[in-house]
């Protein structure tokens, strides 16, 4: 997995808030076996009228060249309903690095977490701040402080990760490995189970 | 120490505590299917590892498969790739695969009870949202990302950090028309769809005590529709005499060992929970949803709520989105609002029971002329069981579309679609925009009220007809 550390970026704003996996990602487009390519039909409902990609709607910010940037910033409960893992491989595979929000859904929290995608839990009064900031405002996210900061004003507030995760996403580590390197332990803790 | 439900089952799976850090938990039982599984594989064969416990993965096509002709080709090409990889895969890694053309062939979350496989006191997975339907069991069951489906296959552990726990205590005796699926839209319509986030439910009370098992599983499947990471119910008798005869359930000696540990499976008096709700089940009426989440559903003879009176700003323009998106108005009633499509299946209503109950109000009735119904059984063993029973038979004469097991129009993978800007009365779990077919409308009910409106082509309240 990739590191993660801090990442100074524009942002794109969606203010909507409960946005679920099915908008992120609608089913019609799980049927690939592997991981990558989701980012072209990210948000795909919300981008084009069509499924044939010729009519994008105009009003929607990724249509927009305005707005750019490595982190989506987002409305309250984001990621919630189903558990499919290629809402976080669409957002990253699009070109985020980080998504913001005043609360996430907790499947899509360890998906992204998973996936070197960084969720920054904020709170309401925050979120609502970068909504008001300018198209060209910045945000500065440092994981290792755990803060986030709006470039322009300076106004910064710290945000919570497990410890854990945070160890695992500043040196690219998996669960994986982990859970792997304890085969023996699991072997033995099965003998308990029966 | 007086511990939970929860508590009892997580303790004795934790294989290791990381300081300060997540447990490690091990998990009883996998069930996979084919949409969240190809990378999961991908990824261990990349690093050269084979599955740890294939005996304890159970596998079956469903989300993506079509619902007519099975036993020929799948047309989409896209889709059947993914089935044909399930199979590969299962091959390789020798996992059962119950797919299709197999007598034992169904949805997830149907046939994980209903062959016995899922009991009391496990800890279950699977890479789908609605594994939280296990719970009704009196199982740790939750739903992961694909990530964590390779973590399972490499380890049969996860690593996870405790969730906060609730009790939701539903007393009393249950109105003429409300069943398991009204009470499950009520309690989420209380407490928002984000209500649960960060806790793991457990629905205790008498008005839960006195359901069936599947109508437990309905309301434990709708659990991560409020947030909630997972939902259980602590088993008893109902669930015991249901578990006993079936393919993987234990039987003799055994049996009688695993009822004696099932019977400790209970929150203890004193146990303390992170929060508590309270809920009469007389005050519950036959539940609708009119917006594009589970939690904005209303009573059937309530009205839609009045945007311009909803204080929080932010939650005034996710209803008007929604009503938007809907084609609704604010402060109406939904009685009488004429509905095109009737969808009675998914892993919420598509078990015997269910269909029982729809055939029992249809009966010697025939639907509307412009609504269109379709009907998809939860599993082939559920199919077999409508035959048995003759219910397809009332279907028919009723001219509802009886179709062969699978997901269907509840997330519309595969042709079951409902077409844009139209109505469908649907007895599944998500009423997200564009879930059931780009441009869809879902009005989310409980199959007595599907059916009512099958009959009538209108919004109905059931209760007129019974």
């Amino acid at each position: 997995m990739n590191k993660v550390t801090t990442i100074q970026s524009r942002f794109v704003p969606i203010t909507m808030e409960n946005i679920d996996t099915d908008q992120i990602i609608p089913a019609r487009f799980l049927k690939a076996t592997t991981r990558d390519g989701f980012g072209k039909n990210l948000f795909r409902d919300w981008r084009y009228a069509n499924d044939d990609e010729q009519q994008p709607k105009t009003d929607f910010v990724l249509n927009q060249s305005i707005y750019t940037g490595e982190i989506l910033v987002a409305g309250k409960n984001f990621g919630c309903g189903s558990s499919r893992e290629h809402a976080a491989w669409a957002i990253k595979d699009y070109g985020f690095a980080a998504v913001v929000s005043s609360f996430f859904a907790d499947i899509f929290k360890n998906n992204a977490l998973n996936n070197g995608l960084l969720p920054v839990t904020v709170t309401d009064s925050f979120l609502q701040k970068i909504f008001a900031e300018p198209v060209t405002s910045s945000l500065t996210i440092n994981l290792e402080e755990q803060s986030i900061k709006i470039d322009t004003t300076g106004e910064k507030e710290s945000f919570e990760i497990n410890s854990y995760k945070k160890t695992c996403l500043l040196n690219g580590y998996d669960d994986i490995d982990y859970l792997i390197s304890m085969k023996q332990e699991i072997e033995i803790f099965e003998q308990t189970l029966v | 120490m007086a511990k939970t439900l929860f508590e009892k089952i997580w303790d004795k799976h934790v294989v290791k505590q990381i300081d300060g850090g997540p447990s490690v938990l091990y998990i009883d039982k996998h069930f996979i299917h084919e949409v969240t599984s190809p990378q999961a594989f991908k990824g261990i064969e990349k690093r050269g590892l084979s599955v740890l416990r294939p005996n304890q993965v159970v596998a079956t096509a469903d989300h993506n498969v079509p619902t007519l002709n099975q036993h020929l080709p799948i047309k989409d090409e896209l889709s059947r790739l993914q089935v044909q990889q399930l199979i590969e895969n299962c091959k390789k890694h020798q996992i059962e695969l119950y797919g299709l053309g197999h007598p034992f062939q169904g949805i997830v979350h149907v046939i994980g009870p209903e062959l016995g496989i899922t009991q009391p006191g496990m800890t279950i997975v699977c890479g789908d949202s609605h594994t939280s339907t296990h719970g009704a069991f009196g199982t740790i069951a939750f739903g992961i990302g694909t990530s964590e489906v390779e973590m399972v296959f490499a380890s049969q552990c996860l690593m996870q950090t405790r969730p906060k726990l609730m009790r939701i205590n539903i007393e009393g005796t249950l109105n003429k028309g409300v069943v398991s699926k009204d009470i499950i839209l009520y309690i989420i319509s209380k407490i928002s769809a984000s209500g649960a986030t960060g806790f793991f439910v457990e629905y205790a009370g008498s008005a839960i005590r006195s359901l069936s098992m599947e109508a437990r599983m309905t309301i434990c499947n709708m659990s991560i529709e409020m947030g909630a990471r997972g939902g259980m119910i602590a088993p008893d008798e109902i669930t015991f005499s249901y578990l006993k005869g079936r393919q993987f359930a234990p039987s003799g000696e055994q049996w009688e060992k695993k009822i004696a540990e099932w019977k400790t499976l209970y929150s203890d008096e004193n146990a303390v929970f992170d929060k508590e709700i309270h809920i009469d089940a007389s005050l519950i009426e036959p539940m609708i949803t009119y917006g594009t989440n589970p939690g904005l559903g209303i009573a059937i003879n309530g009205t839609v709520p009045v945007v311009e009176g909803i204080p929080d700003e932010g939650e005034r323009n996710n209803i008007m989105k929604a009503l938007q998106y809907m084609g609704l108005e604010s402060g109406k009633s939904l009685l009488g609002m004429p509905i095109q499509h009737v969808f009675i299946g998914s892993c919420t209503n598509s078990r015997i029971e269910d269909l029982r109950m729809v055939a029992s109000l249809i009966k010697g009735r025939k639907k509307n002329e412009a609504v269109q119904v379709m009907i998809v059984p939860g599993s082939q063993q559920v199919s077999k069981q409508v035959q048995a029973e003759g219910l397809d038979k009332i279907f028919k004469e009723a001219g509802f579309e009886i179709r062969q097991a699978g997901c269907s129009a509840c997330l519309g993978m595969n042709e079951d679609k409902i077409p844009a800007g139209e109505y469908c009365i649907s007895t599944s779990n998500r009423n997200f925009e564009g879930r059931q077919g780009a441009g869809a409308r879902t009005l989310l009910a409980s199959p007595l009220t599907a059916a009512a409106a099958a009959i009538t082509g209108v919004v109905t309240d059931v209760r007129e007809l019974i």
